[in-house]
């Protein structure tokens, strides 16, 4: 599964993965800002956003060819729009849409190919997002593995016993009763949480224990990246 | 559907973000007291359940087949505030791990789909579910998809995005068609949970004065189907006007006069900001409309 | 000898009606390994769910000479450490190491301390190379070694496993063997595998129905009850036989 690889990506050990997560985040956002701001012409501040992107990924260790392939997923969809753009009239508008969208899609991989998710969301929290969010994105990404293999499973089983063949309305029913056992297994694996929480103690608050340290050298790369795509911008 | 980012106009996006922010923070903040930390864990793998239960194939016929969104489902299973913030949380998780959905744009889906999407899920239920149940989660499960759809739909118009009427057209018949497996899946599904458990659905009660909230999702609903239909392209009636010889210039000048407002270089700037203050001011109108009939009613 | 674990006449009734414990008397004294027996659905589980009180019955539980109250849950939470059959459902933390620090953070330890604690846990059952990794990228066997490390970080006197051998492979649950023998706390474990029972217990208790309807050595009842493989032995001769 995608987000399996992207988890093992995010485990290395470049210096890139060594930056606190606050860090990255900010510089990601100051990116994505800059490179929506970023006119349809301006196509050497477009090379230069390509550029710190493609750096990174070297810096950060991580296979550039996948990398880029990954982000390629996003091409089918602007690729569709851009071809509309193009054929209206706008031939700029058009080719600065694909090329954006995909720098954009780089770029979110690169932050979370190298940053492991409990960090990534620790340094959110840190940044202002409530705790409440923080603490279900924690849950959803460690049972996601598991309850997608147990869907994988039941859909398994259902064409087992005869899926591709049979009315459709048949099928469907079997769909939505297989939807409904994976609810339910998932409520009461739910439950089997809260039993194992209390049995360790749970005192009815969680307590997070990433903890995270906000360098001299994160500042200087903050700065440093932040300074190069706003000159990059507005020259 | 996920918008990525560079699609929507930077006041669009912008906007949403703010809008977003502060519809999620107000439900934290309201449903506070029955989101102790112990629920968490059931939230957060219900929140994978959906994710799965994403990837299960519907047959719909010819070959296609469909699948859950889940917000409807969520609302009438763990209730709505819950359900907005695991959608949320979904959607976050999908535009960072899986580039599915744009970082800015997040704002914007989440308006769509954890927001609206829910909120149009879980009025019907809340209405009609007591009396003619079948019929309530069928109709929730329709309208999240079509109210998320027409929203996305919307801003990428008011952003400038080229979409010729034909395209926009099909985009909302697709949109009609995913609401109807929607709304069918979610129904089979809740009659299928019934068998395992009846407790997994909830039992609401038989509404009363919640008046407020159906006017908010009508105007959103309006504000969103509103701006598809906007177009420069004279409409029936500016035609029937030419055609008769009358004069279709405007009285007087308005300050937003052809969907254009404030003095930037930009086309599709100016196309955006005027729709969005058009959408807002619809929202504002509505919600103190609502708010003098109840408090005519009260009085 | 003052026993460690002290239950008298517990009853346990579910929401829907069914009886799960009928009048049970137990006592666990320290050190000892007791194996709990039973079909499928005699009550085992639900007995040692009461004994840290996730279930509460009628009836006397002491732990550690405290009544199972509400006030005296967090000691007696922090002298029983349970160890449950899916370990998916305990490793809910997203990383090893925060797992097992999890029960010392609950009992009151800062992050350095908890981590430590932690820290040593993993050591005692070989699993401190995993520190930083996510659950699902382990093994059943090394998910079940990490939720005893769990436990076992919080320094509890009583250990319970309910069916541990679940999903484990043969090496896997030699290694299991080796690790529980060496561990000095009382210990009850559940199990339908008279092997690994016989490896760990001198003495089992037998359910039947929500009653404890036999304690003692554990080779007695096995053979008593026929809860071992030469009953299945005996089977299979007499179906041979019956052949010819």
């Amino acid at each position: 599964m995608h987000h399996v690889l992207v988890d093992h990506w995010s485990q290395g050990a470049s210096p890139l993965h060594a930056r606190d997560a606050r860090a990255k985040i900010l510089v990601l956002l100051v990116f994505l800002i800059v490179l929506a701001t970023t006119p349809a012409d301006a196509y050497v501040t477009l090379a230069i956003d390509a550029a710190v992107l493609v750096s990174g990924i070297l810096l950060a260790g991580l296979p550039p060819i996948s990398v880029l392939v990954r982000a390629a997923g996003i091409l089918p969809f602007s690729a569709a729009f851009g071809a509309i753009t193009w054929l209206a009239g706008d031939g700029w508008r058009a080719v600065a849409l694909i090329e954006k969208s995909y720098l954009s899609a780089v770029a979110v991989l690169l932050l979370v190919g190298t940053t492991p998710l409990p960090r990534l969301l620790s340094g959110l929290e840190a940044l202002g997002t409530p705790r409440i969010l923080v603490l279900l994105a924690q849950f959803l990404y460690r049972y996601l593995f598991v309850i997608s293999e147990q869907a994988q499973h039941l859909q398994l089983a259902a064409a087992c016993r005869g899926g591709s063949s049979g009315r459709r309305q048949s099928r469907f029913r079997a769909a939505a009763g297989a939807l409904a056992v994976l609810f339910a297994r998932s409520y009461y694996r739910a439950e089997g949480i809260h039993r194992a929480m209390l049995s360790r103690g749970f005192g009815g608050r969680f307590s997070l224990l990433n903890p995270m340290r906000f360098g001299a050298l994160d500042a200087v790369f903050t700065g440093a990246i932040v300074a190069l795509l706003i000159m990059a911008r507005v020259q | 559907m996920h918008i990525p980012d560079n699609f929507l106009a930077t006041p669009v996006w912008a906007t949403l973000d703010a809008i977003s922010a502060g519809a999620v923070g107000v439900t934290i903040r309201r449903a506070g007291r029955d989101l102790p930390d112990t629920r968490i864990p059931l939230l957060g793998v219900m929140g994978a359940f959906v994710f799965a239960a994403q990837m299960i194939n519907f047959p719909v016929g010819a070959g296609t087949s469909g699948h859950l969104v889940g917000g409807a489902l969520l609302a009438c299973t763990i209730g709505p505030a819950p359900a907005v913030l695991v959608m949320t949380t979904i959607l976050a998780i999908q535009a960072f791990v899986f580039q599915d959905g744009g970082v800015l744009a997040l704002g914007a889906n989440v308006f769509n789909m954890a927001v609206a999407g829910v909120l149009a899920g879980y009025l019907p239920f809340r209405l009609l579910g007591a009396s003619r149940r079948g019929l309530a989660i069928f109709t929730g499960g329709f309208l999240s998809v079509l109210v998320s759809g027409s929203l996305a739909l919307s801003e990428l118009l008011i952003s400038g995005v080229r979409m010729p009427r034909a395209l926009v057209f099909t985009s909302f018949g697709l949109f009609a068609m995913n609401a109807l497996i929607e709304g069918a899946i979610t129904i089979s599904v809740v009659q299928a949970l019934d068998k395992l458990n009846p407790g997994f659905v909830q039992k609401p009660a038989a509404s009363t004065g919640r008046i407020l909230v159906v006017c908010g999702c009508v105007a959103l609903l309006l504000g969103a189907a509103g701006f598809l239909i906007a177009s420069s392209a004279p409409d029936a009636i500016q035609n029937l006007g030419q055609t008769l010889g009358i004069s279709t210039q405007p009285a007087f000048q308005t300050p937003m006069a052809n969907y254009t407002a404030g003095k930037f270089e930009s086309a599709w700037l100016r196309r955006a900001t005027a729709g969005l203050t058009g959408l807002l001011l619809i929202c504002g109108l509505c919600a103190a409309g609502a708010r003098m009939i109840a408090r005519r009613r009260s009085a | 000898m003052k026993p460690i674990v002290e239950i008298r006449d517990l009853h346990f009734r579910y929401e829907d009606g069914t009886l799960a414990l009928d009048g049970v008397n137990f006592a666990l004294y320290p050190g000892e390994t007791v194996a709990l027996l039973g079909a499928n659905g005699s009550g085992k589980t639900t007995f040692v769910l009461q004994l840290n009180g996730i279930l509460e019955g009628i009836g006397s539980v002491e732990v550690c000479g405290l009544p199972v109250t509400k006030e005296n849950l967090p000691p007696i939470r922090s002298k029983i450490g349970m160890v449950f059959q899916d370990s998916d459902e305990q490793l809910f933390m997203p990383t090893v190491l925060e797992d097992v620090a999890f029960g010392p953070l609950n009992q009151g330890c800062t992050p350095e301390q908890a981590m430590e604690k932690a820290r040593v846990a993993l050591r005692q059952v070989g699993m401190e190379h995993a520190l930083g990794k996510a659950p699902y990228h382990l093994s059943a066997g090394e998910k079940r070694k990490v939720a005893l490390a769990g436990v076992l970080a919080m320094q509890p006197e009583i250990l319970v496993l309910d069916e541990p051998t679940t999903f484990l492979d043969p090496p896997a649950q030699r290694n299991l063997v080796h690790l529980l023998r060496e561990l000095p706390q009382a210990k009850l474990i559940v199990t339908h595998d008279v092997h690994f029972a016989r490896a760990l217990a001198q003495r089992a208790a037998f359910f039947e129905k929500g009653k404890l309807v036999a304690d003692g050595p554990i080779e007695e009842i096995a053979e008593r009850f026929q809860w071992n493989y030469s009953a299945l032995d005996a089977d299979l001769r007499y179906s041979a036989q019956r052949r010819f």
